[in-house]
């Protein structure tokens, strides 16, 4: 019996006002493959993220993650869109971390590592703490376990920011363009960082990235994005070194040519 | 005594509110010039710096908006008579909102005044302008539209503190909403409808504010 | 001219513990009404907006003395019940600062950065652990300094519970004038403002040492260094 895939997108269809995101995608992503999506920006790539995080409904289609569907439920029967509680069941498999860190800055780092398993996990505050020192040590800022998040440098933010996701045991991670925002100089420890969660488990991971060199050694799978829809698709050895589609050819050529 | 509501007597009461409504509007509109004015010369002294003149008006203004308005009239109404100068009610009490308000129209021009681009007075002194040039040619003309939705709120604020004149003898609105609910020992129909009066005013000039804080915001 | 000041200063002092309780009660239960209209106003059911809204509205579009007279004459002459002067005064010190307070408390809550609720969101956080756990805890922050302009000016209000005979201290100087010489009345309405002034520094820098607490708690720097000594004006 094959195994179901992670993550499917069946013809998700999404607009802001009168632009048309996201327009009929499809998408299949197996239990812990990583895949990246690259492409301009615009091209609907963030929107993928911030739909499976359930930030923003669709308009039409479905999404499944694993197994469930985040989109809509069963109520007597009918299929209606699923209500707040339903996608917050589905979402709790699900991590995010964000191009702006986003930290609670009225909590210490500690505390944002523990909000979120004690308050929806449920977990003791002890058995949560001992999980945060773990990730702490993972990230390496063990010493800044007491220190507020605004005290960080962004580098610093991010990795707490990761830990802090993958604090709640997520079975899908997603990464919005998680070193944009960062120096250059910081850039390469985080980047390190993910790796080393990519290759020590077996976390489903989806990427937005402009990185193409981390995109190249990190993903399995690499998604080309224009106009809402995926344009190439293949594994990052054959598509980040002989795209086959012009727009790809371009889209590598002019980020390559700005660095 | 009839029911709770008596129409017949709040129609027969309403001339006289009216009345009284027109001399809380006409003490806000004195008060708001002299707050406008004075407090645009309290901004330009404090910018101005003013050696020891402007750490005398910074103290005075921080003490003035501290301080209850009530007290403030009562000194200019009942204190200055005693060194000669003796004022109406509507004089003494539009002085006081005056004097009062201007302690916050001159914080409004100030934050007005910052806004304009250090370039703009770089500009002026460039041109070798003389300072009354700088000031009413360049820096004030952008300044003053900006802050105009500011200084509509504090005219709002000013209207609704109208009626504690009363206690220097101001008939205005409530002045004469007290009388007539003291002559009829009816008091519901002259306060309720003095009270609806100010909202009829008030929430019209609010909106007004509204749209002019939305069209500065947007220009 | 100051040969009545010890009587004067006794006299005006005595107003004092009025004013304070007026201000206290005033400045709690406008805390109350801040919080429930202000969390009222963003709910999510349009009701709770609308009812909030016509609280709000209401209060800020009508005089303060004409609510105080309206407690004070008109709901005794309606429900046939005087309230006592000074809990008259502090229901309308309380309800009319509550109306602007709840203003600030629902500007606040909505300066907090979308980016939040959507960290919220992916921590699967329930709206209740949002508001109460991440994002009050920022907006106390953002809305003290207001609040202290607001209890600022609530302190100043408590001058017209005078006008309802509560013996405060400026009904007290009102007693005094009549019953001194001519020159004095300066010096009574001098001290009355002192007073006021005293009681004015006590609440900026009691909320002074509030903010400071506030943002260290979100890791900020207090909010720019004001150097008004009373209300915390910058000039």
């Amino acid at each position: 019996m094959p195994v179901e895939p992670m993550v499917v997108l069946d013809g998700v269809h999404k607009r802001y006002g009168d632009t048309a995101v996201l327009s009929g995608l499809d998408l299949r992503v197996e239990r812990g493959e990583h895949v990246t999506l690259i492409g301009p920006s615009g091209s609907g790539k963030t929107t993928i993220l911030r739909l499976l995080m359930g930030l923003e409904a669709v308009d039409a289609g479905t999404i499944h993650v694993g197994g469930r569907c985040l989109t809509h439920m069963r109520r007597r029967g009918a299929v209606v869109p699923a209500d707040e509680k339903h996608a917050r069941a589905v979402r709790r498999t699900i991590g995010m971390v964000f191009q702006q860190f986003n930290l609670f800055p009225n909590m210490t780092v500690l505390g944002n590592l523990i909000e979120a398993p004690v308050r929806v996990l449920g977990m003791s505050e002890a058995e949560a703490t001992r999980r945060a020192a773990e990730l702490l040590e993972l990230v390496g800022l063990t010493d800044k376990t007491h220190e507020r998040p605004t005290r960080l440098s962004g580098g610093q933010q991010q990795r707490v920011a990761i830990a802090r996701a993958l604090a709640m045991r997520p079975e899908v991670l997603l990464l919005d363009e998680v070193t944009s925002a960062l120096d250059p100089e910081l850039v390469a420890g985080v980047l390190r960082l993910l790796r080393l969660i990519g290759e020590s488990s077996d976390i489903t991971i989806l990427c937005v990235t402009h990185e193409i060199g981390f995109a190249r050694d990190f993903a399995d799978r690499v998604l080309m994005f224009d106009g809402g829809s995926i344009v190439e698709d293949g594994p990052p050895e054959r598509l980040l070194v002989e795209p086959r589609v012009p727009r790809t050819k371009e889209f590598l050529a002019a980020v390559l040519e700005g660095r | 005594m009839t029911g709770i509501w008596d129409w017949g007597y709040a129609v027969e009461v309403l001339p006289a509110l009216l009345r009284g409504l027109q001399v809380t509007v006409l003490a806000t509109l004195l008060g708001s010039v002299l707050a406008f004015a004075l407090g645009l010369v309290l901004a330009i002294v404090l910018r101005a710096r003013v050696p020891v003149l402007h750490r005398v008006v910074r103290a005075f203004v921080e003490f003035w908006r501290s301080t209850p308005l009530l007290v403030q009239a009562y000194v200019i109404y009942q204190v200055l008579p005693d060194v000669g100068i003796t004022l109406g009610s509507l004089a003494a009490g539009v002085i006081a909102l005056g004097l009062h308000y201007a302690c916050y129209t001159s914080e409004v021009y100030r934050a007005g005044i910052e806004a304009v681009p250090v370039g703009q007075w770089e500009a002026a002194a460039a041109l070798s302008l003389p300072r009354s040039r700088v000031w009413f040619g360049v820096i004030l003309p952008q300044a003053v539209p900006r802050v105009l939705p500011a200084l509509g709120n504090y005219v709002i604020s000013m209207f609704k503190e109208v009626p504690l004149l009363l206690a220097i003898g101001l008939v205005e609105v409530v002045t004469v909403a007290r009388q007539l609910s003291a002559d009829s020992f009816r008091p519901v129909e002259p306060l309720t409808l003095a009270g609806l009066l100010f909202l009829l005013v008030s929430l019209p000039a609010s909106i007004l504010v509204r749209r002019m804080e939305r069209r500065a915001g947007a220009g | 001219m100051l040969d009545n000041l010890p009587l004067i200063l006794s006299s005006l002092a005595a107003g004092v513990p009025p004013t304070v309780f007026a201000a206290v009660g005033g400045i709690a239960l406008t805390i109350a009404l801040s919080a429930v209209a202000g969390l009222a106003l963003l709910s999510r059911h349009r009701a709770v907006r609308a009812v909030s809204r016509v609280y709000v509205e209401f209060f800020r579009g009508t005089s303060e003395v004409v609510q105080l007279f309206w407690i004070f004459f008109v709901l005794p002459a309606l429900v046939g019940y005087q309230i006592v002067p000074l809990a008259a005064g502090i229901v309308v010190l309380g309800l009319n600062h509550g109306a602007y307070g709840a203003e600030i408390v629902r500007g606040a809550v909505r300066s907090v950065p979308r980016a939040q609720y959507d960290a919220c969101t992916a921590l699967s956080l329930s709206p209740w652990d949002r508001m109460r756990r991440v994002v009050l805890p920022q907006a106390v922050v953002e809305m003290l300094p207001s609040f202290t302009n607001l209890f600022i000016q609530l302190l100043k209000s408590t001058a017209l519970l005078s006008l309802v005979v509560v013996d405060e201290i400026v009904r007290r100087g009102q007693l005094l004038v009549p019953n001194l010489g001519v020159g004095e009345k300066l010096t009574i309405y001098l001290v009355e403002l002192l007073l006021y002034l005293g009681l004015a520094v006590l609440v900026t820098s009691g909320m002074r040492l509030l903010e400071r607490r506030a943002a260290a708690r979100v890791g900020r720097p207090p909010t720019a260094a004001r150097s008004g000594f009373a209300t915390g004006v910058a000039m």
